[in-house]
């Protein structure tokens, strides 16, 4: 009987895997196409060689070697590490008392109308936006100007890590803003109450019932803020002066000079390397408790 | 029903005479784009492909150049080796790159006597090194300029910029920006370190003395720019000296009243030189041969001086001539006046000018390499 009911349901099985399977194609030959084959001919690409300014195919260590043998690699990538990691410390810390507000203190009109303005700056190219900060920050700058009527400065705040920081927050910000609210508009009510009711304090309860409770966003927002920074050219290039280069300046750097493409491949591998890393770590730290 | 379509197949008198008339009017513009312009390919630096220098001979011959930017000999050496033959009809060359595109094979030889050397206003500029090879010509130098300390008038002395020196000033802690190329920097290093005019001919005690050197001004340095980021860094006071660049930024910012300058310090300075070639297997060698040569004319002279996006020097007799006519400000500002104590001709033949080229007992790897490491310091 048993094996007559499992025959009967065969059919109609495989038509549920075939409908299922036409969903998720799309996205299947999507991120083959626009992710997994270029990152194999990225990986690929790093043990090219060039010669006379043209990609030559071979499987040779050299570029590998040559990157991972120089000094200015190491110092370029704990520097990049170190500056993505403060930007996401800075972001997650700046976002939460905004998320926080929108998600408990505003109604839900004011709440749409805060999103749509987060939104908004995307709406702009970030080169111009980036740009835009020179008005502001220059020595003969917005800021600098204020200051000056309470006799104060000119402080630097161009080409410097300040500014590498300040281009970040315009990058990530808004973005680690929207996922913090999403994540933190979704927790029971009932259960702040209750800890309230036993007479949790205010300050108490954010850290041990909403905060971990909004975990999984909080995590992804600080993973997205990471990633954006890290990988990101324009601020430490425009706003930090290239001073120290971080690995996005560095591939720029390689592929100018002799058209080394193998050799960029080499800094871009180890990014990838990196941020898998990094988000597999931070996913596997969020969701750690559930699959407990 | 019926009347209405016979209203509609048969046009008034009015309807005729207006629709004759508009006909008649658009009949231009219709011979216009029937004689469609011929497209030329350019591979150049940018600015080169802009109605401020081609349009005028795009008028008068019927074509349209499709210009490619690059930024750096390297770049315009990969942009060439990874297309087909034919690909670009004329290319802007930096000079010290011209003896690789014909080592390479991807100009044509010239016919020297298509070009009218005797106008050239230096007798080096006829036989440019790298331009010739077996008394064959490949390439034609069409406009210079000069690198040295480009500075803020507010912040520097002329009397200090008249040494790189100025760089290590302590007041400019922070404020001593580079262009982010190796070459005009490391070259004007080198200058520094009284190389003269074997600044690209270093051996293993001079290479590491110029790193030495270089390592020393790190800590006065504020940031490493590309043009924009250059350029709108001395615009708004954030650096106050600029290694690498010259006139070529400055004279913009000059010109549009920013309180900036660039000399040729005691030590010397470094010339950037830019010549055209016809591409490999191009199909309208004949008219990139006459553009060339539209290019050396007085006219064309004029308009490379004036470029809106970098300004050079004219190199021909009769280009400086009509740029004193008809811009003599600019001439003025530029030195480009026979007599003047910055002529760039006189700073020339008086010895203080190198020619950029690339290093000789070492690879641009080399000097690449410590480049990062630099700015890594």
């Amino acid at each position: 009987m048993a094996d007559k009911k499992h025959e009967s349901t065969k059919p109609v099985k495989r038509s549920i895997d075939i409908y299922a399977l036409t969903w998720r194609m799309p996205i299947i030959i999507w991120q083959f196409l626009f992710f997994v084959g270029p990152l194999i001919f990225m990986i690929a690409m790093s043990f090219f060689l060039v010669e006379n300014y043209r990609m030559v195919e071979a499987f040779e260590m050299k570029n590998w070697v040559k990157m991972l043998g120089r000094n200015y690699f190491w110092d370029s990538y704990f520097y990049t590490l170190g500056l993505a990691s403060a930007a996401t410390v800075l972001a997650t810390v700046l976002a939460f008392p905004a998320s926080y507000a929108l998600a408990f203190k505003m109604s839900e009109t004011a709440r749409r109308w805060a999103v749509f303005f987060l939104i908004i700056p995307f709406f702009t190219s970030y080169l111009v936006r980036t740009f835009s900060w020179y008005v502001i920050l220059a020595e003969s700058g917005v800021i600098n100007a204020i200051l000056s009527y309470v006799n104060l400065g000119p402080y630097t705040m161009l080409n410097t890590k300040f500014g590498t920081m300040v281009g970040y927050m315009t990058l990530t910000l808004p973005l680690v803003i929207i996922l913090q609210t999403l994540s933190l508009s979704q927790i029971d009510r009932n259960l702040i109450g209750a800890a309230h009711n036993l007479g949790c304090g205010r300050i108490r309860t954010v850290f041990t019932v909403i905060v971990p409770l909004a975990k999984v966003g909080l995590i992804i927002g600080a993973v997205f803020c990471f990633i954006l920074s890290f990988g990101d050219f324009v601020s430490p290039y425009y706003l930090g002066g290239s001073k120290p280069p971080t690995l996005p300046i560095m591939i720029i750097d390689t592929t100018k000079s002799g058209q080394q493409w193998p050799r960029a491949a080499v800094v871009a591998v180890m990014m990838m390397v990196t941020l898998f890393s990094v988000a597999f770590a931070a996913i596997a730290l969020a969701y750690r408790k559930r699959s407990q | 029903m019926k009347n209405k379509s016979a209203k509609v197949l048969t046009p008034t008198r009015r309807e005729v005479l207006k629709y004759t008339g508009a006909a008649a009017l658009a009949a231009p513009f219709v011979n216009r784009a029937w004689a469609q312009a011929t497209e030329i390919n350019m591979l150049a630096w940018y600015g080169h492909g802009e109605p401020d220098i081609v349009g005028e001979f795009e008028a008068a011959n019927n074509v349209k150049f499709k210009p490619k930017y690059y930024a750096g000999g390297d770049n315009m050496l990969a942009l060439i080796a990874q297309s087909p033959p034919g690909t670009y009809d004329v290319i802007l060359s930096d000079g010290e790159f011209v003896q690789q595109l014909n080592a390479a094979g991807y100009i044509e030889n010239l016919d020297a006597g298509d070009y009218n050397f005797d106008d050239m206003l230096y007798d080096d500029f006829k036989q440019f090194p790298g331009h010739w090879k077996d008394g064959t010509l490949h390439s034609v130098m069409v406009r210079c300029g000069h690198l040295g300390v480009s500075y803020n008038t507010s912040a520097v002395s002329a009397e200090e910029a008249m040494s790189y020196k100025c760089f290590w000033k302590p007041e400019l802690k922070g404020k001593v920006g580079h262009f982010d190329w190796h070459l005009p920097s490391l070259g004007m290093m080198s200058l520094y370190n009284g190389n003269g005019a074997n600044l690209w001919n270093l051996d293993d005690a001079g290479w590491a003395k110029v790193q030495e050197t270089t390592m020393s001004l790190r800590p006065q340095v504020g940031g490493f720019f590309d043009y924009g980021g250059t350029f709108n860094s001395l615009k708004n006071g954030e650096m106050t000296a600029m290694c690498g660049i010259g006139d070529w930024i400055t004279g913009v910012l000059e010109k549009d009243g920013a309180p900036v300058a660039s000399v040729v310090p005691k030590e010397g300075g470094i010339q950037w030189t830019e010549s055209y070639c016809i591409g490999k297997g191009s199909q309208h060698a004949a008219m990139v041969k006459k553009f060339i040569q539209y290019m050396l004319s007085p006219e064309g002279q004029v308009h490379s001086a004036q470029m809106a996006a970098y300004p050079g020097f004219a190199i021909t007799k009769g280009g400086r001539a009509l740029l004193n006519e008809k811009d003599p400000k600019e001439a003025q500002r530029t030195g480009q006046v026979d007599g003047m104590a910055n002529d760039p001709i006189s700073l020339i033949k008086d010895g203080r000018i190198h020619y950029r080229n690339i290093p000789v007992n070492q690879t641009l790897e080399d000097w690449n390499d410590f480049w990062s490491e630099y700015k890594n310091a």
